[in-house]
């Protein structure tokens, strides 16, 4: 029998409020301290959304100083230390404080509403979770004002540039790290701990909705990889703080084993980014196509051949680094090996696409663009994959360009579809419909004004991370830095539309969206503080 | 503020900007056999790539054209064919196959280890290049020499800004030459597009690569791994000339430093030793310690002014000899000659009011750096 994805039967789900079951024993405590001490996966979610929303235009910001300088030949703005300090930050920000923390928090929303749980398996923990990561990141953000200046030596903290030539800060930033690390590890350990113990009585774990299959991936790759990036800046430590030499060619130590260890956390790390992605766009997809996925289960098994491959290919962002040939060959075979995998998912899409009945809500329009520009961004990274074509692409515009779309038309629009698509259960009110439109409109066109001519840039000869560039590059990184502007400023949009829809709008059903069938939509809109308290039946549809 | 006026007259002018037709879009074909190979590689990657698109992005909007629901497309139910499925995971991999082949041949090519006719070891520093051809004695390095004024914008930008050295890399063209890359420091990556030869300056490494250019004349680069502040201002300048000229070239280079040795005895002038020294500061030591010698506190100190420099000569030309471990000041024995130590300290102790009246001669600096 062939099997649909899950189906929820909203007349046999019991959401408690529904049953004026509202937990009111517990007083709630008021103000800031209600926030401070929740264990709601629902508040706690919200919390997770909003750090990651203010730090995507912390992060924003930073990209906007770098792109800023880079508006034309010369040194107008900023000098190259700070320069080196922005582009750093930049994207330490965006990878571990604005997009994990964004999956994270429609996990914590998400997750127990599409299983049928009443909340998270730990609460508690996942409160501290959250809390962690405040810590750290002004912990992290308060370097840039220390003497010396904040981490100059980019998101990869290559050794010996980030520990014998590195700034005093530094130790501070490994501190930060780690506990945005075991904050990290600790919300992998609650999700898996939810979707193994907690799914409603009757699903299976090929039942579950794909949000949840790929977030239950990403949890073990998280648990799998956090440790090696914590052992690595504990080695940076040691030889920065303890006289150590891991990685100090001069007492013996190796730079290169850092490149190793970071890109064994690192591969794995950018697939962290983009597995819950695919697990949102697999959700909208449908929906708005009316029509079930095409191959659920051939899904489920590309995220899971995505994420062990993830374990094989760490040194292909090494191909420069000297490794001997035989190394080289295994790195780009296995590389290219995940175009097999990502490409059935792609198919999968334009498929369940196919013969469908398509309509095109602010939420479909993000999922398309992220389906189009994922790809773009993974043609890119076919090329890349390339080792002999590597020599002259890496460490170029084009590595910018390639990394840019599958994580900002990639993850971010399709946490932006995410948000679009469960506002209504967040709330209770649907976006803006227009002001959605124009938000999707003007974002698509900055996205690519600022990030293609990148590739050109970068073909063309345009190393990265440079804060002045010789003129034949002039023209691509104009428009680029236009088209950044243009891009951030329209992100502002994003927050009016969800300050409007908080505060009002067109009332939303609990089944918000015509063609939604997973569970969350048989509990009301807004979805109350606790729902799920007495397990719902599901039941699978056949066919 | 004049950073204010560069952008109004920039966004006024922005409509009547057309890309120019000189200005590169695409990787270079390059001038040697291997840069060609790589470029045609790329090709065809690219076109599969395109190709591929094309028919996804066709089906995909097909499907969103034909199949709107505004327009009452009624949803069919289909899901799950194991053909197609099969089918799709099978073609992409034949294609892979496809791609693979080329590129490991490509990549052997780039691999192989037979001799080579020129040795040229490659020492990436912060944020210098420093050359020597090995068996021939003869070493420099090759700094930036973009003037300043220019990257500060008050002098017009020169077509090849920030792509000039003072001494370029001299190369043979219709010679196997071996480049073997370390650096003293952080790791920096050596590149030159022409030649599609990147390779990583890893410190405590030395790899390996290898050119023959086809074409004489002069190619350009950049350092692509970042080494810190000046990552962005240390280009790789590349003469490649006709067999006989480099033979004559290196024969010359070899005489002006056999001749710059014997002159290690005699006793220097100060006017002589400051208008050497002023060069040399400028071409390596001015990046950090900043010109005027004002330094970029902390990491990088003053020397005008400095008052232990002032007071201390022996522990003054100790920091150049040996460098300052655990800091970013290098150990320059092995970087400059002699002459070069001696002229610079004399130079960093008589400039910029530091005025000690200190003569340092390159026999006393030779000495020291025998021991």
């Amino acid at each position: 029998m062939a099997k649909l994805p899950p189906k929820s039967m909203p007349l046999h789900s019991t959401p408690a409020a529904a049953d004026g079951q509202l937990n009111t024993h517990t007083a709630l405590p008021k103000g800031v301290m209600r926030w401070v001490l929740t264990t709601n996966h629902k508040e706690i979610g919200t919390l997770y959304l909003l750090f990651s929303l203010s730090m995507f235009f912390v992060g924003g910001v930073f990209a906007l100083v770098v792109r800023a300088e880079l508006f034309q030949p010369g040194l107008q703005l900023i000098d190259p230390e700070f320069f080196n300090q922005m582009t750093t930050m930049h994207g330490l920000i965006m990878v571990f404080a604005a997009v994990m923390p964004a999956f994270t928090g429609l996990a914590n929303w998400m997750i127990p509403l599409q299983i049928g749980a009443p909340d998270m398996a730990l609460p508690r923990l996942n409160n501290f979770s959250f809390w962690l990561l405040p810590v750290a990141f002004t912990l992290l953000l308060s370097t840039l004002l220390m003497p010396g200046g904040g981490p100059n030596f980019g998101w990869t903290f290559y050794a010996p540039l980030s520990t014998t030539y590195a700034p005093a800060s530094t130790t501070f930033f490994i501190l930060a790290i780690h506990i945005a690390g075991i904050s990290s590890i600790l919300g992998a350990i609650n999700i898996i701990a939810t979707i193994l113990n907690m799914r409603a009585p009757g699903m299976r774990l090929m039942d579950m909705p794909l949000f949840v299959w790929t977030w239950l991936i990403t949890a073990f790759l998280l648990i799998a990889v956090m440790p090696v990036l914590a052992g690595v800046i504990t080695m940076m430590l040691m030889d920065i703080n303890f006289g150590t030499n891991f990685f100090n060619a001069a007492g013996g130590g190796d730079p290169v084993l850092f490149q190793h260890l970071f890109w064994f956390f690192g591969h794995p790390e950018v697939y962290i980014m983009i597995l819950p992605a695919f697990g949102i766009v697999s959700a909208i997809i449908p929906t708005f196509a009316r029509k079930p996925l095409f191959g659920y289960t051939s899904m489920v098994y590309a995220t899971a051949a995505i994420a062990l491959l993830s374990f094989l290919v760490w040194a292909h962002h090494m191909f420069l680094v000297g490794l001997p040939l035989v190394a080289e060959l295994f790195f780009m075979y296995s590389t290219m090996l995940i175009a097999v995998p990502t490409g059935v998912k792609v198919f999968n899409w334009v498929t369940t696409l196919f013969r469908g009945s398509i309509s095109f809500e602010p939420p479909m329009l993000f999922a398309l663009a992220f389906v189009v520009l994922f790809t773009i961004g993974g043609f890119s990274g076919i090329m890349l994959a390339i080792a002999p074509a590597d020599f002259q692409y890496h460490d170029t515009y084009f590595v910018v360009a390639h990394f840019h779309y599958v994580l900002v038309p990639g993850a971010i629009f399709a946490i932006m579809a995410g948000a679009y698509y469960w506002l209504p259960k967040w709330t209770g009110h649907y976006p803006n419909e227009r002001l959605a439109q124009w938000h999707f409109w003007l974002s698509v066109i900055g996205v690519n004004l600022t990030f293609f001519p990148m590739h050109f840039a970068g073909l063309a000869g345009m190393p990265r991370r440079i804060p002045d560039y010789a003129l034949q590059f002039a023209d691509f990184n104009m428009v680029s830095s236009i088209g950044a502007f243009f891009f951030g400023t329209s992100q502002l949009l994003f927050v009016i539309v969800v300050v409007i829809c908080v505060r009002g709008g067109k009332k939303a059903p609990a089944k918000a969206w015509e063609g939604a069938e997973d569970l969350e939509w048989s509990v009301p809109s807004p979805a109350p503080l606790h729902t799920f308290e007495r397990p719902p039946k599901f039941e699978r549809s056949t066919s | 503020m004049r950073a204010l006026r560069y952008w109004s007259t920039y966004i006024a002018v922005l409509p009547f900007l057309v890309p120019t037709a000189s200005y590169a879009w695409n990787m270079p074909i390059g001038v040697t056999d291997v840069s060609g190979d790589i470029y045609r590689l790329h090709m065809t990657i690219f076109w599969i790539c395109v190709a591929i698109g094309l028919l996804v992005f066709g089906a995909m909007f097909y499907s969103l054209f034909r199949y709107r629901h505004a327009k009452g497309a009624k949803a069919a139910h289909f899901h799950e064919n194991t053909l197609v499925e099969v089918l799709w995971t099978a073609i992409p991999v034949l294609i892979l196959v496809a791609m693979a082949v080329p590129a490991t041949a490509t990549l052997k090519q780039m691999y192989d280890p037979s001799d080579a006719d020129l040795d040229v070891m490659i020492t990436g520093q912060q944020w210098r290049w420093r050359y020597e051809y090995m068996g021939e004695n003869v070493a420099f390095t090759s700094s930036l020499s973009t003037p300043r004024v220019q990257i500060s914008g008050e002098e017009k930008r020169g077509e090849t800004y920030l792509l000039d050295v003072d001494n370029p890399l001299v190369l043979p063209v219709n010679r196997k030459v071996r480049f073997l890359m370390t650096s003293d420091d952080v790791i920096h990556s050596w590149w030159v597009p022409e030649l599609a030869v990147k390779q990583d300056a890893v410190p405590g490494f030395i790899n390996e690569n290898w050119v023959r250019i086809n074409e004489p004349g002069i190619y350009r680069g950049q350092c692509a791994e970042l080494c810190g502040m000046d990552h962005g201002f240390m280009p790789v300048v590349v003469h490649a000339i006709e067999e006989k000229a480099f033979d004559e070239w290196i024969a010359e280079r070899k005489a002006a430093a056999e001749k710059e040795i014997s002159g290690i005895d005699r006793d220097w002038k100060l006017a002589e030793l400051m208008e050497r020294g002023q060069a040399t500061y400028e071409a390596i030591c001015v990046s950090c310690h900043q010109p005027g010698g004002k330094g970029s506190p902390p990491a990088f100190p003053a020397l005008a002014g400095n008052e232990q420099l002032i007071a201390d000569q022996a522990w003054h030309l100790d920091r150049v000899i040996n460098g300052v471990s655990g800091a970013a000041m290098p150990a320059f024995r092995d970087t400059l000659n002699p002459v070069e130590i001696a002229a610079v300290v004399t130079y960093t102790r008589n400039a910029w009011g530091n005025d000690t009246g200190d003569v340092v001669q390159p026999s006393v600096v030779a000495e020291q750096v025998d021991q």
